[in-house]
Parts: C-alpha cells; sequence; structure tokens
C-alpha cells in the first residue's frame, strides 16, 4: 500500500468536502441558521446541471455557470419567503422548517428524476492524470481542490474587501445596529442564501462529475459538510478546508486498511476532534 | 378561619377530569380490544402505540428540554438490536430482552450525549445525527447478527415468547398473530406508562424547572436551576424509552438490518412531523399529531414519495404559521387542556370572589 498515494488522494477529497462546507458555513456565520436541507439542495443544484447539460448539450462547467443565477434566486426566494419568517432566538423553527425542506427535495427529485444513479458525463477529464513522479493524481480532484481553494479566496475577498462583506460582517455582529446604518438584515440574509447557493452549485458541479448520486445521498453530504465545519472551527472558511482535509484523509486512510471503514473513519476523526478540541482546530467566532 | 379561607395550588380542570375519566374507559376498551378486533385492525394500533411512545420522548427533548435531536434512530436500532443479540447469542426470552434493550441505548446515550451537548444549539442537531451514523456503520459490522444484510428471530424465540401460548389458547389464534396481540398489549403498557410518566415528571419540581429552563434558561439559572442536569435527565430518559420502544417494534417485526433500524426518515423524520403537526411542547400534541400522522399515511401510502413531499410541506406549514400545532390552535381557542401542567391559585378569597362574582 502506498500511503503517500493515500493521503494525497484524501487531501483532494477533502477540497470537495469543504465545497460542501463553504455554503453552510457562510450562512451559519451571517445568520446562525443551520440549513438542514444543506446537502439536498446540493443534490438538486447536480440534477439542475445535468438538466441543462443532457438539455443542450454544453460542457458541465458551461451548464453551471447557467445553473448559478438559477440557484442564487432559488436561494434568494427560499429566503425571503420562508427562512426569514423563522430566523430568532429560538432554534426550533428554523431547524424543522430546514428539516421539512430536506424531505421535501428529497421526494420531489425522486419524483422528477426517479432513484436511478446519474453522472454528469466530463468526457476524457474524468480519467485524466498527472503523474508527479512520487504520486499520480487524477486531474478531476487537482480541480477540485483547486476550486476549493479559490471559492474560500473568493469568499474571503468578499468578505472583508467588498461593501457587500462589510453589511454581511455587520448583520452578523449585531443586526439591530446594522439596520439603523441603512442595512436591511432581511435582504442581506437573502443575499447571503444566494451567494451560497452559488457555492452549493459549484460543490454540485464536482459531486456529479466525480461519481454517481441519486435523490437520497443528500444527508450524508451535509454530515461531511457539518464536521469539516466544526473540525474547522466555527467562522473560519480556511479552517473548514483543513477540517474538509482531515474527514478526506481519514476516510481514504480508513479505506485503504478496511473498505468497510471509510465512512465510519471520518466520523471518528470528528469525534475525535470534538473530543480533544470541542471549539474545532481554528475557531474564530464565539457562539 | 373556616376551610374555603385556605389557599392550595392546583394543576386540574374540568376537561382533566374529564378526560381521565375517558382514558380510563378507552384503556379498558383498548385492553380487551383483541378479543374482538382483527389483527389488521391490532397492527395498526400497535403502530400508532410504537409511533406515538417515540414522538412522545422527542417532543420531551425537543418540547420541553430544547435538545433537538435528529439522532434518535440510533437508540430506536439500539433497542432492536439488543433485543436480537440477547434472543440469538444468549437465548434469552425476546419480552425480557426489551430491558436490555433500554439498557443498551442507556448506554450509549452517556458518551452520545458527552460529544452532543459540547456542540451548541443548532449544531446539538447534526452531532447526534452523526452519532447515529456511526452506530449504524457499526453495528453493520456485527457479523453475529447478520452484519450489513441483517436478521430474523430464531423460530424458537420468536413463537415461544412469554404469554404467547397463553394468547393463542385464550383467543384462538396461530402463533403469528398471537405474537401481533402480545406486541400490541406491550405497547398499550409502554405507551401508557410513557404517557403518564412524562406527564408526573412534567407536575413534579424537576417538570418545574425543565419549563423554566425552556422558558428562559438564563432567569431558570438565577433562581438555583441546574439547566446541564436538567438536559442530562431528559436525554438519557428519552434514550431509555426510545430504546424499549425500538426493542418492542423489531418484536413484532420479526426481521431486523441496519438500513432499517437505524433509518432517520422511518424513526426520526415521521416522529417530528407527528410532534409538530400535533403541537409541540405539549402532551397532546403528539397524540393529534399521530392520529393526523396515520390517516395521511393511510390515504397517500399510495403515492410513495408524493406521501413524504406532503408531510413535509404540511411540517413547514404548521412551523410558519401555527407554530404550535393542531393542538395549540385549538388549546388557544377554548382554553381546554387534558394533561394540564400550569399550577394555578385557588382556594381562600379567590373562591370567595368567584362565588359573589
Amino acid at each position: 500500500m502506498n500511503w503517500i498515494d493515500t493521503i494525497a488522494q484524501g487531501v483532494l477529497l477533502g477540497g470537495l468536502y469543504a465545497l460542501f462546507a463553504a455554503g453552510l458555513s457562510l450562512v451559519f456565520g451571517i445568520m446562525r441558521l443551520v440549513n438542514l436541507a444543506h446537502g439536498d439542495l446540493i443534490v438538486m443544484g447536480a440534477y439542475l446541471i445535468l438538466l441543462v447539460v443532457s438539455v443542450t448539450g454544453i460542457n458541465p462547467f458551461l451548464a453551471a455557470a447557467v445553473a448559478m443565477p438559477v440557484m442564487f434566486g432559488l436561494g434568494w426566494a427560499l429566503q425571503r419567503v420562508v427562512l426569514n419568517r423563522v430566523l430568532g432566538a429560538d432554534i426550533l423553527p428554523p431547524l424543522l422548517v430546514t428539516f421539512g425542506l430536506s424531505i421535501v427535495v428529497q421526494n420531489v427529485l425522486l419524483e422528477g428524476f426517479t432513484a436511478d444513479s446519474q453522472r454528469i458525463g466530463a468526457g476524457p477529464l474524468e480519467t485524466a492524470s498527472v503523474d508527479l513522479g512520487v504520486v499520480t493524481l487524477g486531474v478531476m480532484p487537482l480541480l477540485t481542490f483547486g476550486s476549493a481553494v479559490a471559492v474560500i479566496m473568493a469568499l474571503n475577498w468578499v468578505f472583508y474587501r467588498t461593501p457587500l462583506g462589510r453589511a454581511f460582517r455587520a448583520t452578523s455582529d449585531d443586526p439591530v445596529t446594522a439596520s439603523l446604518m441603512g442595512i436591511k438584515p432581511q435582504g442581506i440574509f437573502a443575499v447571503a442564501t444566494g451567494l451560497a447557493m452559488v457555492v452549493v452549485t459549484i460543490a454540485a458541479l464536482y459531486l456529479g462529475m466525480r461519481a454517481n448520486f441519486d435523490p437520497t445521498i443528500g444527508p450524508a453530504r451535509l454530515i461531511y459538510a457539518f464536521e469539516a465545519v466544526i473540525i474547522g472551527g466555527l467562522g473560519s472558511l480556511w479552517g473548514t478546508l483543513a477540517g474538509g482535509v482531515i474527514i478526506g484523509v481519514a476516510q481514504t486512510v480508513g479505506a485503504a486498511i478496511n473498505p468497510e471503514w471509510q465512512i465510519l473513519a471520518g466520523h471518528v476523526a470528528f469525534l475525535v476532534v470534538l473530543l480533544l478540541r470541542p471549539r474545532g482546530l481554528f475557531p474564530r467566532a464565539f457562539d | 378561619m373556616d376551610r374555603g379561607q385556605t389557599y392550595r395550588v392546583e394543576t386540574r380542570t374540568k376537561a382533566s377530569t374529564i378526560a381521565a375519566v375517558a382514558g380510563v374507559i378507552m384503556l379498558a376498551v383498548a385492553l380487551a380490544l383483541p378479543a374482538f378486533a382483527g389483527r389488521g385492525v391490532i397492527q395498526d394500533l400497535f403502530f400508532i402505540l410504537t409511533m406515538l411512545t417515540l414522538a412522545q420522548f422527542w417532543n420531551l427533548l425537543a418540547g420541553y428540554g430544547g435538545l433537538v435531536s435528529v439522532g434518535q434512530q440510533a437508540f430506536v436500532g439500539l433497542g432492536g438490536y439488543a433485543m436480537f443479540g440477547a434472543a440469538i447469542l444468549w437465548g434469552w426470552d425476546p419480552v425480557a430482552a426489551l430491558i436490555l434493550s433500554g439498557v443498551a441505548a442507556l448506554l450509549v446515550a452517556v458518551p452520545t450525549a458527552f460529544f452532543a451537548f459540547r456542540l451548541a444549539g443548532a449544531y446539538f442537531a447534526i452531532g447526534t445525527w452523526v452519532v447515529a451514523e456511526v452506530v449504524r456503520l457499526s453495528v453493520a459490522q456485527w457479523k453475529a447478527v447478520g452484519g450489513g444484510t441483517g436478521t430474523s428471530l430464531p423460530r424458537e424465540a420468536s413463537s415461544d415468547m412469554w404469554g404467547q401460548a397463553g394468547i393463542e389458547a385464550l383467543f384462538g389464534v396461530k402463533s403469528a398473530a398471537a405474537r401481533d396481540i402480545l406486541a400490541y398489549w406491550l405497547a398499550l403498557v409502554l405507551c401508557v406508562a410513557t404517557i403518564g410518566g412524562i406527564y408526573w415528571l412534567l407536575r413534579t419540581k424537576r417538570g418545574l424547572a425543565l419549563a423554566a429552563v425552556r422558558d428562559n434558561a438564563e432567569a431558570a439559572r438565577s433562581v438555583g436551576v441546574d439547566a446541564g442536569a436538567m438536559k442530562w435527565v431528559v436525554f438519557l430518559v428519552a434514550a431509555f424509552g426510545t430504546g424499549i420502544a425500538g426493542g418492542l417494534i423489531y418484536l413484532q417485526k420479526g426481521r431486523i438490518s441496519p438500513d432499517a433500524a437505524f433509518a432517520v426518515t422511518d424513526w426520526t423524520a415521521y416522529v417530528i412531523f407527528i410532534v409538530v403537526i400535533g403541537g409541540i411542547g405539549t402532551i397532546e400534541g403528539p397524540i393529534i399529531g399521530v392520529l393526523v400522522f396515520f390517516v395521511l399515511q393511510n390515504l397517500l401510502a399510495d403515492y410513495g414519495s408524493w406521501y413524504l413531499m406532503v408531510l413535509g410541506l404540511i411540517g413547514i406549514a404548521i412551523m410558519l404559521f401555527a407554530p404550535r400545532g393542531l393542538w395549540g390552535l385549538f388549546s388557544d381557542r377554548t382554553g381546554i387542556q387534558v394533561f394540564p401542567i400550569r399550577r394555578r391559585l385557588a382556594g381562600g378569597k379567590l373562591d370567595a370572589t368567584k362565588r359573589e362574582g
């Protein structure tokens, strides 16, 4: 067994989990909302891209670009119409509403696309690889990891270098004071969820190109995303990437020892971090 | 000073007295039901009773303890597997093994709580889910009870449980039907004990502390309520009861597999919808909820995924427009409470003024 190879694959897999987690982290950071439908929304994004690809026959990357504004609009509307109504001191309503949404999205997809496994075809890219001497890495995993880094850099730029990011941070710190300064928290929340859905679309693209997916796999993606966020520490996007990498490496190492242990190893790694560092590795937010 | 001058604290209402009498009559009818109802009715009632039990425990967690768990399937599955393990490996009678179901759930609940309580608020929900996944994946490795594919109760265990022969003789039914009746009676006892136990808990001082923590954790702490200890009590009690319910569900099914026993849809999603639709934070709510759920399931069962879609949409609509559920709507309009826990001051001058006015 080649340990270097196993770990390299795990690190790259971590990029995918960081992509799953970035949207979750964004929404939680701004409005303290844990969206239990996050995983199902990723799967929905994958079906949307698949739909665009199969109708128009364009390249999946272009299809994702087409899907992005649609997903932004869906996220914006979801926040405006549903989620803004349940935000508040009580955590029960948002949890139960997003849990209901998770079940609804899963079953809408099941009804619309059947339970058959699907895949977004990416042509020769699927099998292309780069030989680095010590290890051979797939181009697709490398692209995934690169996209995760790019998404996190972009989100950090939006957060700390733009007026929108200033509004995000202000609303996150204190919605009441922010609204005195002419920011409408409800509108900011809607834009944030829309932006999270754009990130979800990128995650969906790689989810769909790398492996088969079906309507039921959303909750497992939510769990990986959640583990990455908690390991990294709430509020730190780079921490989320580190969290994703830890889950990814734990999974590939677990799978190398016994294929049945892949998923279990990821969860155990999460529990160990939670035991040793309850606030994650790079905590920033205090809540 | 005459007797009318003394004050007393009471919770009983006219509605609750009537309901208590009706409840006793219904219980007597339910106990005698296997004598004249068919097997299908008994199975339906078993389903309703076990779901109601699970819903009451989830309601205790989320509605009173503020602990929104999405991982209760861990305890249902553990309960089922503990019962199967004891019956298959040690030859225990499945009915006796039900106590092990509760104990196994309790034993796993301690480390679960230790981990999950580190996660504040909303993250607690997914934390419990992760633990449930870990338990499912670990149990799937347990080859003695069938690993990932599951197993059936051995014939000697499933056809010779305590009381089964007696039921066969009493009602003149076959062993499978006798098992259904036995499971139904046990579910009835479990459900009544659950509702009674939770009602008792809520009326004690601990229940008052629980309601105080639910309404305002800071204020509760300032008057000396240990919120952390209350969370532990609620979580462990709910795990124990959910485990026994899980054991009983799989005693009746006679077949278990990790994917079914740890299904988040069957044992947590349905349960959450039952509580939310009926009315969270009340004992009456889950009772209404389970009836609505049962009717919906029978109406829409043929439509597969449409059924779950409708259930999810109803749950969302209730949370948005009537967060206290159907029972909350009813109770707000009529003021009726079947299981009153609100303490009211009565007697003394209060009664006197009432008489005069």
